[in-house]
């Protein structure tokens, strides 16, 4: 086996150590309610400690694929979008080894091992296969810069996992809220997620292709090779193989349609899980979390969503503003050009430094706070997805 | 007390005020800074000429400094300049009047070859030196970006005006008569 | 406003909340709160005390967590607005129509709005950087306003509270205990590290005090920081400037006066795929080809002291390679690789040859950059040139134009003489076609092969502000990490006559490591079990709240 099959391997090993993990974190939470003299769980500390050593085994496992994936390409493995959600995913679960250490809460563990999966999946739709380092990639500083912003994002991210179950616990799903709605729509768009995983893994394994030639926004001939049926067509587009889908639409120069039709499958397949979810549960996947927050601690949820914020908040501002402002100077003669990714790590620090001036200043806590960090991880994850999917700039290596 | 008071106030006032104007007065200046915004130190008028020193066709070295004391009329061009070729042949007329009034043409060639300026120079007929700015370290000296640009320096050696585009005859002789020495 | 008299006689301030001296609520909603406002310690914000000027009220409008909180949201959204479409730094048009007319070609009537509204040069755009300076005052004013008083409050720190303070704290025990609980909880105390004063019956135990410090020192390093950039717009405090550099060209550096750069040669690699670069294989047939260097071989000139620019003497100053992420650094300027061009051409090789028999008469290659006038083939034949057009554009009065001085379409009037035509043949070549204007010639210059260089884009770059902002993100830096990753903990015991212990506890964050250090406190001295009345508060909440459904 070579160091990359076994870092592919090891990866797996992880993927499915967290799953397991958060299967008995939630029955953890869920189990018996019996309290013991210092007024915790007994099943949940037991079962939570059970769960909280398969995650570390999965943690460990992570982190091989990680250093052999690195001794196998002779570069940290964050060199474009595969590896780097996928060592987001493992940041995240980091972040949580650290909170559960000091806290002793499986409900984290609950919210935070599926958001870990989720992202990890979604990693995986990305072409995986080791690639070489282009020049512009080829410093020390790949590793410190991308390695210091991974960290703090997983450690931000957290935060919002505290936020998240303070929310399920506070809001009432009963009376029609702002709140009702946007927690749901939370949940939604956590199952799109799936939606996208689903859709890709389908279309990728019956091997669906089809190919189209169109005339991009230069006015320049190019040609597409979609891995969905088209939804969309690309501007002026031709179709090369018959007995494909053909696309019920066709979009202006400056979309393209063939990420259009990839966001449309997600949120077909997305909405179509959604609501069989909602159909077989008969009620809102948020009520369905309801019953595992029921005995959670809003004080510490507050502490820990808060915590994590101001650990993550310095390594924030250091890997993604100071090292990369550092880096840029060195790879791009510049240490600042408004790039999109750089506007989006500017406009994510500016959002963690006005959620610490309202606590602060403004006395922000429990809900409004929560809320606050949900919308932290919203910004986090558009940076990692749109801005590098969508808006091309520099940072455009996936 | 109350004197205590008032003066502790008028104190306060004094030093608020001084932050924020002196706040504000940078922001100003930083605006009308990034409005205004030419990062190149460029050469104005009124300036000292950088001395430099070229050869010409015939390998001779020109300095600035030979002409102290003389009107140096110096032209930027290049073969595929319209607007420079256009200039020269006036430049060679005004140039064989104002040459015994103290007035010196010299023709800076921007990094072509020797053959294309001497090419040049035989078509026209140009009997003012050309000196050629193989590395361009005079055009970076002087700044030069659009073709012909062309600096007049006083007896004094400095900069009396400088012209970017084309001049006609008119203009030339006037120029000429600028920088003229008394 | 005026002066606020304790119970306990002390004059507070205008605008206190808690009596510095003994704590006491001052305020009627304070009173009434179950639990102290501990923000900056209960002391008035300076702005707050004073309200009277035109100034006091631009003061107080900076000063205020709200409008501070605002500027950033605003910030924030402008940023984010930005990158709805490309910035015009990232477009391909360069001048004002250009640049109008593309956003509204590509990007239809969204462009044309996006364009019209400014969004397309936000970041330098005046309200932008109005922005930018309204927070940096905002930033300046709040620190000042809010440092001074916390700083004086917790230079002066009592060490007896008032029970009024003490009970309304989060953390609160009250209980009987014994003769030494005092001195054993001291004794904890100091060995957690803790820095203990005591007064009379009462003790204060402190720790981490210089973590309340960190936000001041990280908006210092932040005002520090946009000096910098303040700094960098104004005119010479940076330089920006690109040089196209060809094989074997040395040519003055822009902006740094007395240097100039030899091209020695450009290189770019691709992966090969492999021995080493095996792994890459399935990337790199997926892709096509990566890219694997970029790099200008280069010679750095100086001219000596006292020579003059345009004198041929330069003295060698260093020998080096630029890549991506190496750039040649040398006198506070650095010199990057940022782009190039394969392929100019630098010169042509033709045959003279017989057009009938195409008997060859020799060869000849003419260099592009420097051509000579004539070229002597011996035996009798030799190829003068008449002139030469390196980026011929066609004819003016009969005359052969060239566009730019560059060999893009090299364009040359030949004489041909040879022992058959002694009078020489004339014939206007270039690429494409062959001219011969005074009738059909017996010979020809039959192109046989070019030579070509690669052009390197260099970027040149001095940065004087670099050690400003460099230092003011070290203080930021040091700042945030010690608001954030230290915290100040207070405990306040009190032991009253009677043997009854009173304790409060506070810190400004991190509760669960406050509550570790009293839980080893209460142990080894045996205080009162303390109580979190947040937390008791919420839980009443609650009961309350499930009573009702």
């Amino acid at each position: 086996m070579s160091l990359t099959d076994l870092s592919g391997n090891l990866l797996y090993v992880a993927f499915f150590a967290y799953l397991i993990g958060a299967i008995v974190f939630g029955g953890a939470v869920k189990g018996n309610k019996e309290r013991t003299s210092e007024g915790s769980f007994k099943s949940e500390s037991r079962w939570g400690n059970i769960a909280f050593a398969i995650t570390i085994l999965g943690f460990l496992a992570n982190l091989g694929y990680f250093f052999t994936r690195w001794g196998a390409t002779g570069h940290a493995p964050l060199s474009n979008m595969f590896e780097f959600t996928t060592a987001f995913g493992m940041t995240l679960v980091a972040g949580f080894i650290v909170i559960y250490a000091i806290y002793k809460t499986p409900i984290v563990g609950m919210v935070v091992l599926p958001v870990a999966l989720l992202i990890i999946a979604f990693a995986s739709m990305f072409p995986s296969e080791v690639s070489p380092l282009i020049p512009a990639l080829q410093s020390n500083w790949l590793a410190i810069h991308v390695s210091t912003v991974v960290l703090a994002e997983g450690v931000l991210a957290i935060s919002a996992a505290a936020g998240l179950i303070y929310l399920l616990k506070v809001v009432d799903l009963n009376k029609k809220s702002k709140q009702r709605f946007w927690l749901e729509a939370i949940m939604y768009s956590l199952i799109l997620v799936i939606g996208f995983v689903v859709a890709s893994s389908y279309f990728s394994l019956t091997g669906y292709e089809s190919e189209f030639a169109y005339v991009d926004k230069e006015g320049k001939n190019a040609e597409i090779t979609y891995h969905m049926p088209a939804i969309f067509g690309m501007h002026q587009y031709e179709q090369l193989n018959e007995d494909k889908m053909t696309p019920l639409m066709e979009t202006p120069a400056v979309v393209n349609a063939g990420k259009l039709t990839t966001v449309m499958w997600s949120l077909i397949v997305g909405t179509i899980i959604y609501w069989l979810i909602r159909l077989i549960a008969r009620r809102r996947i948020a009520a369905i979390f309801k019953p595992f927050v029921k005995n959670v601690n809003l004080q510490l949820m507050d502490e820990i969503g808060y915590r994590a914020v101001i650990i993550g908040f310095p390594l924030f501002s250091l890997g993604a503003l100071i090292f990369a402002m550092i880096w840029a100077q060195i790879a791009w003669s510049r240490f600042w050009g408004w790039d999109p990714k750089e506007v989006w790590a500017l406009v994510t620090w500016l959002f963690y430094a006005a959620y610490l001036h309202l606590r602060l200043g403004k006395g922000w806590h429990g809900e409004k706070s929560a809320w606050l960090g949900v919308v932290g991880f919203a910004i986090i994850m558009f940076n990692l997805v749109a801005v590098n999917l969508i808006i091309a700039g520099l940072h455009s290596y996936a | 007390m109350n004197e205590k008071k008032n003066k502790k106030k008028q104190n306060r006032l004094i030093m608020r005020s001084a932050i924020l104007l002196v706040l504000i007065a940078a922001i100003g200046y930083t605006i009308y800074n990034s409005a205004t915004a030419d990062d190149v130190t460029v050469l104005e008028v009124g300036d000292k000429a950088p001395d430099f020193a070229l050869a010409d066709l015939e390998g001779n070295d020109h300095k600035l400094s030979d002409y102290k004391g003389q009107g140096v009329f110096l032209n930027f061009w290049g073969t595929w300049c319209k607007p420079c070729a256009k200039e020269m042949p006036a430049m060679d007329r005004q140039f064989d009047v104002y040459k015994d009034q103290g007035v010196q043409v010299l023709a800076v060639n921007i990094a072509q070859s020797d053959f294309e300026v001497q090419s040049f120079s035989d078509q026209y007929g140009l009997s003012f030196p050309i000196v050629i700015d193989k590395t361009k370290s005079v055009m970076t000296a002087y700044n030069i970006r659009p073709l012909p640009t062309t600096v007049l320096i006083n007896p004094e050696g400095e900069i009396e005006r400088i012209v970017t585009g084309e001049m006609t005859e008119e203009d030339i002789k006037g120029f000429m008569e600028e920088i003229k020495p008394e | 406003m005026e002066k606020k008299q304790c119970q306990c006689g002390h004059l507070n301030p205008p605008g206190t909340v808690l009596c510095e001296v003994c704590g006491r609520s001052l305020t009627e909603k304070e009173q009434k709160s179950k639990l102290v406002d501990m923000r900056y310690e209960g002391t008035a914000r300076r702005s707050q005390t004073y309200n009277k000027s035109i100034i006091d009220k631009v003061w107080n409008f900076f000063s205020s967590v709200k409008v501070g909180v605002s500027l950033i949201v605003l910030l924030l959204v402008a940023a984010a607005i930005g990158t709805i479409l490309p910035q015009k730094a990232y477009i391909p048009a360069t001048t004002a129509e250009e640049i109008k007319a593309y956003y509204a070609d590509v990007y239809g009537s969204v462009g044309r709005v996006y364009h019209f509204l400014g969004f397309h040069d936000m970041y330098s755009s005046f309200w932008f950087i109005l922005l930018v300076g309204l927070l940096a005052i905002s930033l300046i004013v709040a620190s000042l306003d809010r440092f001074v008083p916390l700083y004086r409050s917790l230079k002066n720190q009592r060490v007896l509270r008032h029970i009024s303070f003490m009970n309304k704290q989060r953390i609160f025990a009250d209980g009987p205990g014994a003769e030494d609980t005092m001195q054993k909880a001291e004794e904890k105390l100091k060995e957690l590290k803790y820095k203990v004063t005591t007064d009379k019956n009462g003790l204060l135990a402190e720790k981490g005090r210089f973590s309340r410090w960190g936000p001041y020192v990280n908006h210092i390093g932040l005002i520090i920081f946009l000096f910098g950039v303040m700094l960098r717009m104004m005119p010479g405090f940076y330089v920006d400037e690109s040089l196209w550099l060809r094989e074997g060209e040395t040519r003055a550096i822009p902006e740094a006066p007395g240097y100039s750069l030899e091209n020695k040669g450009f290189q770019m690699e691709t992966y090969t795929g492999e021995d080493d670069e095996a792994v890459f294989n399935e990337a790199i047939d997926r892709v096509g080809s990566v890219a694997k260097n970029y790099q200008t071989d280069i010679v750095l000139y100086q001219k000596p002291e006292d020579s003059l620019p345009g004198a041929a003497d330069l003295e060698k100053v260093k020998e080096s390679s630029i890549r991506v992420n190496e750039p040649l650094k040398f006198d506070g300027y650095a010199i990057y690789q940022m782009d190039f061009r394969l392929d100019e051409l630098k010169a042509m090789r033709f045959e003279l040859t017989n057009k009938e028999s195409e008997e060859s008469l020799g060869e000849l290659t003419i260099d592009l950059i420097n051509p000579e006038k004539t070229y002597d083939l011996g035996n009798g034949a030799a190829v003068k040139l008449l002139g030469y057009y390196p980026d011929f554009s066609g004819f003016e009065n009969g005359e052969p134009q060239t566009a730019t001085p560059l060999p893009n379409n090299p364009g040359f009037l030949v004489e041909m003489t040879t022992p058959e035509t002694p009078d020489g043949e004339t014939s206007f070549i270039t690429i494409k076609n062959t001219v011969e204007p005074f009738g059909e010639n017996q010979y020809k210059l039959a192109f046989q092969a070019a030579e070509t260089r690669d052009v390197s884009g260099l970027t040149i770059r001095k940065d004087r502000t670099l050690p400003i902002l460099g230092l003011g993100g070290l203080i930021f830096m040091i700042g945030v990490a010690q608001g954030m990753y230290f915290n100040h903990r207070r405990f306040w015991i009190q032991q009253k006559a009677d043997g009854e212990i009173i304790l409060a506890g506070h810190t400004n964050k991190n509760w669960f490591g406050l509550k570790k250090d009293l839980d080893q406190v209460t142990e080894y001295a045996s205080l009162p079990a303390y109580v979190d009345q947040q937390e008791e508060i919420e839980k009443a909440e609650k009961l309350e709240s499930e009573e009702q459904s």
